[in-house]
């Protein structure tokens, strides 16, 4: 009983948020209302058994991704009144189209073809009274090797493509370069001069 | 106690809510780039519920490997955001027509 109003009280506020993201002025607030929707879902994944991703959820999405989203939000100058026509003449086709897109998903869930007793047998069942971190861990670094490594690859390929994507060389800026630095040769910053002293002067 | 249907349909309006995300904001990039993660997280929500309730892992290890491919895709996303602000001064869609598309 309590455990369903926890439920309902999360999935509410997370519904709620969800709204907030699409709807509000201000992409900034969009953001933060995207936080708290993350937030959550994570607290929703950890009831019902996944411990281990919804704490990821929190430290990738809200930790990380999150923070790269409010970064770029606040470093462009953005001019939301013109971004924001066409908002209510859209209205009319979003809300049809996300409506029906409900009906047909309940129609779905509520025809019964996702009862428990229709489940096919688990390919990769949970033990009973397993932790779940333990257990997720011995499944992706055995059965999942390879899948593990090209997510990897993947977030490889992410990192250069970002990186390239928003590098830039500005013309009259000032920045060292290192390999300019290290090859000059003294002959090219020295010039030894001769330059007679007096005593030397004075003894001619 | 909960149920799957409860999940399915908790997920089903998160992903109608990530759609019609996507018709209202159709000029502004970043707003759209969020719904997209609004729609994966609906994705996974089912994955998680299905896993649960059928003790079965390996819908948690799809999870997890949607969650890194999401995270990756709007790294890149917000990439190419900057540039697109940087050439143009503008995230507007409606903006991006020099393709003539």
């Amino acid at each position: 009983m309590i455990e369903q109003l926890i439920f309902y009280v999360f999935a509410a506020v997370l519904l709620f948020s969800a709204t907030m993201v699409i709807s509000v002025r201000n992409p900034v607030h969009a953001a933060l209302f995207l936080v708290l929707a993350f937030f959550n879902s994570a607290v929703l994944w950890i009831m019902a058994g996944a411990e281990f991703l919804g704490i990821v959820l929190v430290l990738v999405y809200v930790g990380a991704v999150m923070v790269l989203f409010l970064f770029v939000v606040m470093m462009l100058d953005i001019n939301v009144a013109k971004l924001r026509e066409g908002f209510i003449r859209h209205l009319y086709i979003g809300i049809p189209v996300a409506g029906v897109m409900v009906v047909q998903m309940l129609l779905v869930v509520g025809s019964g073809v996702f009862a428990p007793e229709s489940l096919p047998e688990p390919a990769m069942p949970i033990p009973e009274g397993a932790a779940n971190t333990p257990l997720l861990g011995s499944v992706l670094y055995t059965v999942y090797m390879l899948q593990f490594e090209l997510a990897a690859v993947i977030l490889l390929v992410a990192i250069i493509a970002a990186v390239m994507l928003t590098l830039r060389r500005r013309e009259g800026t000032k920045h060292q370069d290192p390999g300019q630095q290290v090859r000059v040769r003294k002959e090219d910053r020295l010039r030894v001069v001769k330059i007679p002293g007096r005593r030397q002067a004075d003894r001619e | 106690m909960i149920e799957l249907s409860d999940y399915l349909v908790l997920a089903a309006i998160l992903f109608a809510l990530g759609m019609a995300g996507i018709f209202l904001n159709r000029k502004n990039a970043i707003v759209l780039v969020m719904s997209i993660e609004l729609i994966l997280l609906a994705v996974n929500f089912n994955f998680i519920a299905f896993s649960t309730f059928m003790g079965d892992l390996a819908g948690q290890v799809f999870v997890f490997f949607i969650l890194t491919v999401a995270a990756a895709e709007s790294a890149i996303g917000l990439a190419i955001l900057v540039v697109l602000f940087r050439n143009r001064n503008s995230i507007n869609v409606a903006d991006l027509d020099s393709m003539k598309g």
